[in-house]
């Protein structure tokens, strides 16, 4: 029987591909019940990364269109929920229904102006890194909601679990980011096997094909870019409620751009496991590399991230493709752009 | 506030601007022939900027006479990066490239942090005090000094290019990549040089840099972008574009500083940018985008 909900979930999957993605839903699903509060953690900003990257494989996965800005979505989504329900109270998930479009309104801005004056590539890239800088130093000016000072959230009680509210403890965060993962990846699955993600495909392999096949590329592009801002402005809500305190010079930074795309590039852009496999194997290799360290008593600034930057250059060299083409071969479930 | 003041801010952003033009110089040439997006410009640049402080405040080396043997040591860093790691990536797609630049990146500012720990570091020369008065406009001796050798640098590197036989193979790599293999250049030979040639200009806009502002590791990251930022505005594959580039934002620091507050000012930088790339997307002096 769960194999029938889940192939309806996830058309198009390879039978292995489903077997496997049932047994580690199931796992994840009662992992609270085996593993402590730090691994409990650990798999939230997993699921995290997985989203994010999720989200950002749309444009730039799908329909080939690189940004590095995304954390101006994450930061968007974040900050227009804390300051509703820190202001009147309004619940998150209420929050997010002006989060979202305020988020696909920004990429759309940002996709218009690109796409029409044909700014692409890197020229594209720079810009989005623009918006989010701008962004950033905007917000730390911007009194409304504080400016530099951060924006904070009144501390999570964890007597009870109040979903409406989001405020509760990890556990409950763990499992609206599980879910969210899981969405995510139903959604980029429905979009992938869909007539617009075919004509994206067709964009990124091709544009001017595309545009001679009679694909309006300009309207698929900017879909593409508005889809993304708004799925991604749902993980800022996320570290918004969860974390409980935004400051834009954190919130906004290029490195948070980056940290959402490492995991999709490392995982293998364009596919659907990629993003999720690449946050497993960044986190787990940053965490444990961290207790490595620690057990070796070396207590060094930065010793984690050269040894994590170290094995970036590693996987990016040796395995061009991503880590997913790689192990999907190997698994036998080589499935069509899965 | 008086016309002075405006004038004093405005000839110091000038001044500075011409030493991120030289910055920016090297990311130009890397970016214009290579076409990797290097996101580790900035980074490269602190490490030649550590080389300066470390040299002067142990054998106590002015900045000045550093500048070329620091230029020399950053070349020799540059076309071995270049041949040993960047040149497979040529023809990986961008996202590959960034990857693998940003994995540098990372590891640069980290060993810094691990060698020279968060603190700022200076070089505190005789003459940093110094300054020369030009009717109603007082100009700080050490920015003057900098941006002289950034002008000297950036003519030097043009003659190079404009006059020489391997500047010309360089210049016939960016503008063609197959016809450049075609008639028999060393297209990878020549990426190395490239791409040392664009860390000596970093490094010696680093060394100059020194005498302007105090070092930290966690500097890299935003004159990469910054250095990003004048390459698109000056134009790219322009090497007049880059300077020009440079003393705009250079001078729209300096000046958006003065009228609101310094911690905004590069928000105007990079609202600079985002005019340009939509009114003019190939940059000031860039040619037309194909």
């Amino acid at each position: 029987m769960k194999n029938i909900a889940i192939t309806r979930l996830a058309p198009g999957l390879s039978r292995r591909a489903m077997v496997l993605l049932a047994v580690l839903l199931a796992a994840l699903l009662i992992a609270p019940w085996f593993v402590g509060d730090y691994l409990i953690t650990v798999l939230i900003v997993i699921f995290y990364l997985a989203f994010t990257g999720q989200a950002w494989n749309i444009m730039m996965g799908f329909a080939g269109q690189l940004s590095l800005g995304h954390a101006i979505y994450a930061g968007l989504g974040a900050y227009v929920t804390a300051a509703l329900f820190t202001r009147f109270g309004l619940s998150p998930w209420l929050g997010l229904l002006v989060a979202m479009p305020i988020a696909a309104a920004c990429g759309a801005i940002i996709g218009f102006l690109a796409f029409r004056f044909g700014v692409a590539g890197v020229y594209f890239a720079i810009l989005t890194i623009a918006f989010a800088e701008f962004a950033r130093i905007g917000f730390d000016h911007l009194t409304i909601v504080n400016a530099s000072a951060g924006l904070f959230l009144p501390v999570a009680q964890y007597s009870h679990n109040d979903l409406w509210r989001l405020r509760g403890n990890p556990t409950m965060f763990y499992y609206v980011m599980l879910a969210a993962t899981a969405a995510a990846f139903v959604l980029c699955n429905a979009l992938l096997r869909s007539r617009m993600g075919y004509f994206w495909l067709a964009i990124r392999e091709d544009e001017q094909a595309a545009l001679a096949a009679g694909i309006n590329t300009f309207r698929y592009k900017m879909y593409a870019v508005m889809i993304s801002a708004a799925v991604t402005s749902f993980a800022g809500v996320f570290y918004a409620f969860f974390y409980n305190n935004l400051f834009p010079e954190q919130v906004f930074n290029i490195s948070r751009s980056i940290e959402m795309i490492l995991g999709p590039i490392i995982g293998g852009v364009g596919t659907l496991f990629g993003p999720i496999l690449g946050a497993f194997v960044l986190t787990g290799l940053a965490e444990s590399v961290t207790s490595a360290l620690a057990a070796f008593g070396v207590d060094l600034p930065g010793a984690k991230q050269i040894f994590y930057g170290i094995c970036l250059l590693i996987v990016v060299v040796a395995l061009p493709e991503g880590i997913w083409p790689w192990l999907a071969s190997r698994l036998g479930i080589k499935g069509r752009s899965s | 506030m008086g016309v002075d003041v405006y004038l004093n801010v405005a000839v110091a952003g000038v001044l500075t601007g011409l030493v991120y033009g030289l910055m920016a110089l090297g990311l130009s040439v890397i970016f214009g022939v290579v076409r990797i997006v290097n996101f580790a410009h900035g980074e490269m640049m602190s490490v030649a900027m550590y080389i300066a402080v470390v040299l002067f405040s142990t054998l106590h080396l002015d900045p000045l006479i550093m500048l070329v043997p620091i230029a020399a040591v950053m070349f020799v860093l540059g076309y071995a990066l270049q041949a040993g790691l960047i040149n497979p990536f040529i023809t990986r797609p961008e996202h590959s490239q960034f990857l693998l630049v940003v994995a540098l990146a990372i590891i640069i500012v980290n060993a810094l942090l691990i060698i020279f720990g968060p603190d700022a570091r200076s070089v505190q020369t005789s003459y940093a005090y110094d300054s020369f008065e030009l009717g109603p406009v007082i100009v700080d001796a050490s920015k003057c000094y900098a941006a002289a050798a950034a002008i000297v640098v950036s003519a030097v590197l043009f003659v190079f290019f404009r006059s020489t036989l391997i500047g010309k193979a360089i210049r016939a790599c960016a503008d063609n990549y197959t016809g450049a293999l075609v008639v028999g250049l060393n297209v990878k030979h020549l990426y190395a040089l490239t791409f040392a040639i664009g860390a000596a200009c970093v490094g010696a806009a680093g060394t100059m840099m020194t005498l302007i502002t105090d070092v930290t590791p966690a500097l890299g990251p935003g004159y990469t972008l910054l250095a990003f930022v004048i390459v698109i505005t000056g134009g790219l594959g322009s090497m007049p574009g880059a300077l020009i580039g440079g003393v705009l934002i250079g001078l729209t620091e300096a000046v958006a500083g003065l009228l609101f507050t310094p911690s905004a000012k590069s928000m105007f930088a990079f609202g600079i940018l985002v005019i340009v790339l939509l009114f003019r997307p190939q940059g000031i002096l860039g040619r037309r985008l194909t």
